[in-house]
């Protein structure tokens, strides 16, 4: 261990005790996931009443918020807010404050499980399982939906047709040019559904990678960063895409079934039919979403903001989301 | 002409130390950034072996790009042109041209990037099994 990380957990481990009742001491620190603009750290603390296993993410000192993001202190609500109204979702132990001096944050509960989706998609003991945890993660998606939006705090809250402008912005300020994304872009524009809809809480970033899963089934859902408020398809959509298939192409949903199995558990968990030609509508969405996401870490690398070769090799996927897109489009 | 080995030689074994070698001597972090970095390498090497192809490829996209458009240009300026009409309604889904045309350009881009990748797979069999 270098001194830096040494200094690092002493701060952790003095907010730690400062705040949390009864612990004493914090140990088995790991650094979990880098990125520029966000890290997760995994720790137990010691405490009167035994072992606490704890994550932090925070938004290290001097990192600005990316725009999407709702922000730390945001998402720690939003996860409080879930699991009150029953959604399988870490517990928030504390929200770091500007006195900590750890940057922006919380700490939540660690709970154990996989996250990594090619060994819940290929592993035996979890494919025994898919049809069970496919049926929760559309349960726990008609659960989130259903937070009550008087219990969150506020959120980005837009139109379909305001985030087109702002994706069409944000990818011209770029300089690339891409016919594909143009087409989706005109595409999503011409075609948005007319039909009205309840605004709901929407997780924004719900798919394999982001669930905690056991043995038994679906444990925990992570990574509430890009919440909002809006057409709660977005959500359904999203966990269908290509890249969260990781290969199982023939199983749009997760990789785990088909689209027909998810959407009939969520009508049957929410009591609500679903408009399959709105679902299409946000996968469509979704896809160029992911491509935009990929394609805008060419400016991420290239500025400094994070060199790191993973930036970089995302930002060479964006061919992979024409690719679907293409194929999305002529279907 | 400079000695051998190859340059693609040369990245195919730095490609195989970083996945073979490195992950097993670091943290799961890290190591996983080996990885990453490995596949790095492995692409850098597909788009260098292609170079001489990927100059028959742009021109060819610039030949399409004039023949859809009408004008001429860097194949960038013509990029430029056809997402303009493209965001203009003029060229859409419903136009033969433009869609070959996208096919052509993006498995050709996919090939480097991703070519493992399952949804680019489906694709080529699809289209071998139409011709």
């Amino acid at each position: 261990m270098t001194s830096n990380a040494d200094s690092f957990q002493d701060a952790l481990q003095a907010v730690v005790v400062a705040r949390i009742p009864g612990v004493s001491a914090v140990h088995s620190l790991r650094h979990l996931s880098a990125g520029a603009s966000m890290e997760t750290w995994s720790f137990d603390a010691e405490s009167t009443t035994g072992t606490i296993p704890l994550i932090l993410r925070r938004r290290p000192p001097g990192n600005a918020q990316p725009e999407d993001f709702a922000g730390l202190g945001t998402e720690a609500s939003v996860i409080q807010a879930a699991v009150a109204a029953g959604v399988k979702a870490p517990i928030v132990r504390y929200v770091l404050q500007p006195d900590d001096r750890l940057g922006g944050g919380f700490l939540m509960e660690r709970i154990e499980g996989e996250t990594i989706a090619r060994k819940i998609l290929r592993d035996p003991a979890f494919q025994a399982i898919h049809h069970v945890l496919l049926k929760q993660i559309a349960e726990t998606a008609a659960h989130i939906h259903a937070v009550p939006l008087d219990r969150l705090p506020p959120l980005k809250m837009q139109s379909v047709a305001q985030t087109l402008d702002e994706w069409r912005q944000e990818y011209r300020s770029q300089g690339q040019s891409r016919p594909v994304f143009e087409l989706t872009l005109r595409y999503l524009r011409d075609h948005e559904p007319k039909t009205p809809f309840t605004p709901r809480l929407v997780h924004g970033d719900y798919r394999m990678g982001n669930l905690i899963v056991g043995p038994e089934g679906l444990r925990a859902v992570l990574d509430w960063e890009l919440c909002h408020i809006g057409d709660p398809m977005h959500d359904l959509a999203w966990l269908c895409l290509h890249p969260w298939r990781f290969g199982k192409i023939d199983s749009p949903a997760g990789g785990l079934g088909s689209r027909e199995a998810l959407y009939s558990a969520y009508e049957n968990a929410s009591g609500e039919r679903l408009d399959r030609t709105r679902l299409r509508y946000w996968e469509i969405f979704g896809s160029l979403r992911w491509g935009l996401m990929c394609s805008g870490m060419v400016d991420w690398f290239r500025s400094g903001r994070d060199r790191s070769v993973e930036r970089a090799m995302i930002a060479r996927r964006a061919s992979e989301s024409e690719l679907d897109l293409l194929r999305i489009l002529e279907e | 002409m400079q000695d051998h080995p190859t340059p693609a030689e040369i990245l195919e074994s730095v490609a195989t130390f970083l996945r073979d070698v490195v992950p097993s001597k670091l943290p799961p972090r890290e190591a996983f950034d080996a990885r990453v970095a490995a596949n790095a390498v492995e692409l850098v090497r597909r788009q260098l072996a292609l170079n001489a192809e990927t100059t028959q490829q742009d021109d060819a996209e610039r030949q399409r790009l004039r023949s859809l458009l009408g004008s001429h240009g860097s194949l960038e300026e013509l990029n430029q042109q056809l997402c303009a009409r493209i965001a203009a309604g003029q060229l859409g889904l419903d136009d033969r041209e433009l869609m070959e045309h996208l096919w052509t350009t993006t498995l050709a881009k996919v090939a480097v990037d991703q070519p493992t990748y399952a949804s680019y797979q489906r694709t080529l069999a699809g289209r071998a099994g139409k011709e």
